[in-house]
């Protein structure tokens, strides 16, 4: 069979495994953000207790490969009687890595409004929830953008993880397909052009993105 | 349950086991981060001359070892080398291969970037007094760049640390690999031993990144401090 018959018949897997990589995408980035917020604003509010839980929360999620995230989740959990299928594994598995990204990145931009803005929002008597609502946050927020962008090109790239987990997403589509009819180059091809179709645009989004903001910041 | 899970781990040669598979999982990480930084350095420096066709031939490069996720990247090498060049690669070089080329691709950015972020008065006045090319990376943008870059080095460092997790999908016998190993061969005795296999290789990658990303965290605090007084 020529190549080209061997890509055309694999087409349906492959549309099947790059919805569910958008869909387990979407959803674990979503998830990651709220995450990530939360722990930053207990981190910014100094909240007794909560702020340090998120504190370790996020020192142990970004500090461990999610495959062996995953790992636990999938094998261990059970053990004790919490089992998940392995699509809702990925999610939780997604999410627990990627809120302490989204967190950091939060962080980073909240650390990067300027010492001058936040005195002089003081000196004029605002409250510490005032400072935060109307001089930190609306600036921070625009200065954490690119660091959000690229964590969610990152949180896609790990879904291929997912594959050590038998979900059909890309790469274990790609895969299952190579270990059935051996053509490594075309099932292979067709991964990287999956991928390419998903973070292209959003690679070409996150330079924009960069830009913009450090115009906004510094004007040039 | 007549025996404790975690008692799997001093079964036998299980802990020594998987001390050796962790011991795999460093050395080709080493290999690749040593590889691959000092590669990056060129390519960085390279990228930031004024030949437009090297500046897009690297671009492409850095962007292609980006947007591909690292578990593709090991197996189109995987896959390719042999099929394709007749290069028979052992899964550990393959694997070495792939993270040298991916952590020069990452590092020739951060070099790029520290390199363009040194005030241009600095390239100026050494231009000024007559230094050549060479002299000014050695002794003007090198040193100052450094300083820039070595938070986001380390960090990069971690996140090579942290995807060498993905060795066993190559069937490399790294510390998950043999950790798998040990739990199949022990699943009858110890039920539970799942648990405490998969939570000793949790620890090992946490031992190994936290002390390096505590690091890096402190110096970029350090600088943002100096930077907004």
């Amino acid at each position: 069979m020529g190549s080209w018959q061997i890509i055309q018949q694999s087409l349906p897997l492959f549309e099947k495994g790059f919805v569910l990589t958008l869909w387990l995408s979407f959803v674990g980035i979503i998830g990651s953000i709220i995450v990530g917020l939360i722990c930053s604003l207990l981190k910014y509010f100094q909240v007794p207790v909560l702020g340090r839980l998120a504190a370790i929360y996020v020192e142990i999620s970004r500090n461990t490969p999610l495959l062996v995230q995953l790992f636990f989740l999938y094998y261990a959990f059970p053990v004790f009687g919490f089992k998940l299928n392995a699509e809702m594994c990925g999610i939780v598995g997604l999410i627990f890595l990627g809120g302490s990204y989204m967190s950091e990145g939060f962080n980073g931009g909240f650390d990067g409004v300027s010492k001058t803005q936040v005195e002089t929002g003081k000196a004029i008597g605002l409250s510490r929830l005032q400072l935060a609502r109307y001089v930190v946050f609306p600036q921070g927020f625009t200065l954490s953008v690119p660091a959000l962008a690229a964590n969610i090109i990152f949180l896609i790239k790990e879904t291929s993880i997912f594959t050590v987990i038998a979900i059909p997403e890309l790469t274990n589509t790609a895969l299952d397909l190579i270990g059935m009819y051996y053509r490594s180059n075309e099932y292979l091809f067709m991964l990287v052009i999956g991928y390419a179709i998903i973070l292209i645009p959003l690679s070409i989004i996150l330079t924009i993105l960069e830009k913009r903001v450090r115009y906004g910041t510094f004007g040039n | 349950m007549a025996h404790s899970g975690i008692n799997v781990l001093f079964e036998g040669r299980n802990l020594i086991r998987l001390f050796g598979g962790l011991w795999t999982t460093i050395e080709i990480a080493a290999v690749a981060l040593i590889l691959g930084l000092i590669l990056g350095v060129i390519l960085g420096v390279l990228r930031t001359f004024q030949n437009r066709l090297l500046r897009v031939i690297l671009r492409l490069y850095l962007e292609f070892f980006r947007i591909i996720p690292t578990v593709v990247l090991l197996f189109l090498f995987y896959y390719i080398l042999p099929k394709q060049m007749g290069l028979n690669l052992l899964a550990n070089e393959v694997a070495t291969l792939v993270f040298a080329l991916w952590t020069a691709a990452e590092m020739s950015d951060i070099v790029r970037g520290a390199l363009i972020s040194v005030p241009q008065h600095q390239r100026e006045s050494g231009m000024a007094i007559g230094l050549s090319r060479w002299q000014l990376y050695r002794y003007v943008l090198i040193p100052q760049a450094v300083s820039l870059e070595l938070p986001a080095t380390i960090n990069l460092v971690t996140r090579v640390i942290k995807t060498t997790s993905l060795l066993m999908l190559i069937s490399v016998m790294d510390v998950i690999n043999v950790g798998q190993q040990v739990v199949e061969a022990n699943n009858q005795k110890y039920p539970t031993g799942v648990f405490w296999v998969y939570g000793i290789i949790f620890v090992m990658y946490f031992a190994i990144d936290y002390p390096l990303s505590w690091w890096a965290k402190r110096m970029d605090k350090k600088r943002l401090e100096r930077a907004n007084g």
